[in-house]
């Protein structure tokens, strides 16, 4: 029992980075985005074929994990940069796909629908970082949510933070007003891929073995739920909305009701969630993050929509 | 001296020709009209002076260099700051958000590398950019009389306001040329006298104002010369005087008398 919910907090852990990713690109950049699942199992894998057939160490995949995936966030961000709203969601939601069949048929570099096994485990110090033994793990998981949400706290409360806002509220505005749009919306995309990948990177390192099964489109909902739970534009949000919904998702296993209640389960409750909160707090529970310039405005008028 | 000249600019949309070999000049320090019948192509060429848009044929010339094709941003960070007829402020910002937003790129330790690393940097850095970003914003907001309302959420604000708060953001890029789309669309006669003076007080401070508007008793008080588009060509260009007595204005405007 206690493990499993060590377990749940592992995987909200490596959620929020992907939900973080995501909230960049959608929460403050205002494009809607399926692709993390995608960024997540290009992270996966480089870090599973660099250890078993390279023999590197988890940790120097670690950068290789996010310059391939910020490479694919640049290669899917040029070409939909004119897309908005649901036309964007449609060709993002492709690459995920592209990306999961890929996997399924290259047989000499990813083993096919065989995935690959025996990723070894990460050392530090010349400590082992068992996954098994879960405490350590989570640990290095939470360490990493925490860099990644200073860095990106950091990165929103800078003028790119605003011209990313700018660039959300009204294109053309903020094209008159001297931004380089295209270059903001594409630094949007590279940021929520490469975070992704490091999801990705430690989802290999915890199951110690990879599967294309794993990194389906619904991993992109989840991840987008995630974010539109908690609330767009807020990055604390983001790390709850990941917690909430895996807490949920895992709910019949912890219970101990998965006997009773069918996994299809999680898909309706995730539905009801959405509903629910588009109706009566369309910005999620959070909210859209204060900062110093609007301190009491944002809750004075209530929605975002 | 010319700061702006287009030469021949033409804009067509398929068949319809927006714009037609149009001449458009503006000279430095002073406050032109755009004047016209609706669908004259006023706004058109705004945008096509501005890179929102891009001209089928023909050429801008901004401070002696061609600006043809430039995307918005450049032609922005060289000089040209602009507001439109249906106010696009950035609504969920608040206001002091929004000028500062007309600072974007006058800061930043360079204009081409490492702004991303900039961004990251040390916290204490961010801040003292920040600041000055502030400041700025703030100064604006005074030239306004707006310091009050600076943490309302744009979209709050009255309708004279926004159109003021416009204005304030275009002019925290500190532009050499600033053009505005109808800004006293929908005021009433003393909020558009409060805009007169304060479009002079922008000409004093040494800026060059180009507006497109159709309230003629703001246009004929505040102009040092227009300029009158019809069906996508230039009509007339003159003074204020010259202008108001010249007959194909006159019959742009009212019509032909038949006889």
């Amino acid at each position: 029992m206690l493990n499993f919910f060590l377990l749940i907090l592992i995987y909200s852990g490596i959620y929020a980075l992907m939900a973080i990713g995501q909230n960049v690109i959608t929460g403050y950049g205002g494009m809607l985005s399926l692709t993390q699942a995608g960024f997540f199992a290009i992270g996966s894998y480089a870090t599973a074929i660099l250890t078993t057939q390279a023999g590197w160490s988890f940790w120097a995949t670690l950068p290789v994990a996010f310059l391939i995936s910020a490479l694919f966030g640049l290669a899917i961000g040029l070409p939909t940069l004119r897309l908005k709203g649901d036309y964007l969601a449609i060709a993002t939601l492709g690459f995920g796909e592209i990306v999961r069949n890929v996997l399924n048929n290259w047989d000499s570099l990813t083993n096919g629908p065989m995935g690959i096994q025996r990723i070894p485990m990460p050392v530090i110090l010349g400590y082992t970082i068992n996954p098994y033994k879960k405490y350590a793990f989570l640990v290095m998981v939470i360490v990493f949510v925490i860099i990644a949400y200073i860095l990106f706290q950091r990165l929103a409360r800078s003028r790119m933070g605003r011209a990313l806002a700018a660039v959300r509220e009204d294109e053309i505005a903020a094209q008159s007003m001297g931004i380089n749009i295209t270059k903001y919306k594409v630094y949007a995309f590279i940021l929520g891929a490469s975070v992704a990948g490091i999801a990705g990177s430690l989802q290999a390192a915890f199951t110690l073995s990879v599967t294309p099964g794993t990194y389906t489109f619904m991993v992109s909902v989840m991840v987008l739920c995630m974010v539109v739970l908690g609330g767009m534009g807020n990055f604390k949000a983001s790390i709850l909305g990941a917690f909430i919904i895996q807490f949920i998702s895992y709910f019949p296993q912890l219970t101990g009701l998965s006997s009773v209640i069918p996994p299809q389960f999680k898909q309706i409750l995730f539905g009801l969630i959405l509903v629910v909160m588009m109706i009566w707090r369309p910005q999620g529970i959070l909210g859209r993050e204060a900062t110093r310039y609007r301190k009491r405005a944002v809750s004075t008028t209530g929605g975002e929509q | 001296m010319i700061l702006l000249e287009t030469e021949a600019l033409t804009r067509a949309y398929g068949g319809v020709v927006a714009v037609n070999k149009v001449d458009f000049e503006v000279e430095s320090g002073l406050i032109t009209g755009l004047i016209g019948p609706n669908g004259a192509g006023k706004t058109t060429l705004f945008n096509n002076m501005t890179g929102l848009d891009n001209p089928s044929s023909g050429k801008v010339w901004f401070n002696n260099k061609e600006i043809t094709g430039y995307p918005a941003h450049k032609i922005c960070r060289m000089g040209i700051a602009r507001t439109f007829q249906n106010i696009r402020l950035f609504k969920e910002l608040t206001v002091v958000e929004n000028v500062m937003i007309g600072r974007h790129f006058k800061t930043g330790k360079s204009e081409t590398k490492g702004r991303f690393l900039n961004a990251v940097k040390s916290y204490v850095m961010l801040r003292e950019e920040e600041e000055e970003i502030y400041e700025k914003a703030l100064d604006w907001l005074d030239f306004f009389d707006m310091d009050a309302s600076k943490n309302e959420l744009a979209k709050n604000l009255p309708y004279g306001k926004q159109r003021e708060l416009e204005v304030a953001r275009a002019l925290a890029t500190d532009p050499k040329l600033l053009f505005l789309d109808e800004p006293a669309a929908g005021m009433n006669p003393q909020e558009t006298d409060h805009l007169m003076a304060t479009i002079r007080k922008i000409r004093d401070l040494g800026i060059t104002v180009v507006l497109i508007e159709h309230d003629m008793k703001l246009v004929m008080n505040i102009c040092d010369t227009i300029t009158v588009l019809n069906y996508g060509q230039k009509l007339a260009q003159g003074t204020p005087h010259e202008i108001k007595k010249n007959p194909s204005v006159i019959e742009a405007y009212l019509g032909k008398d038949e006889e």
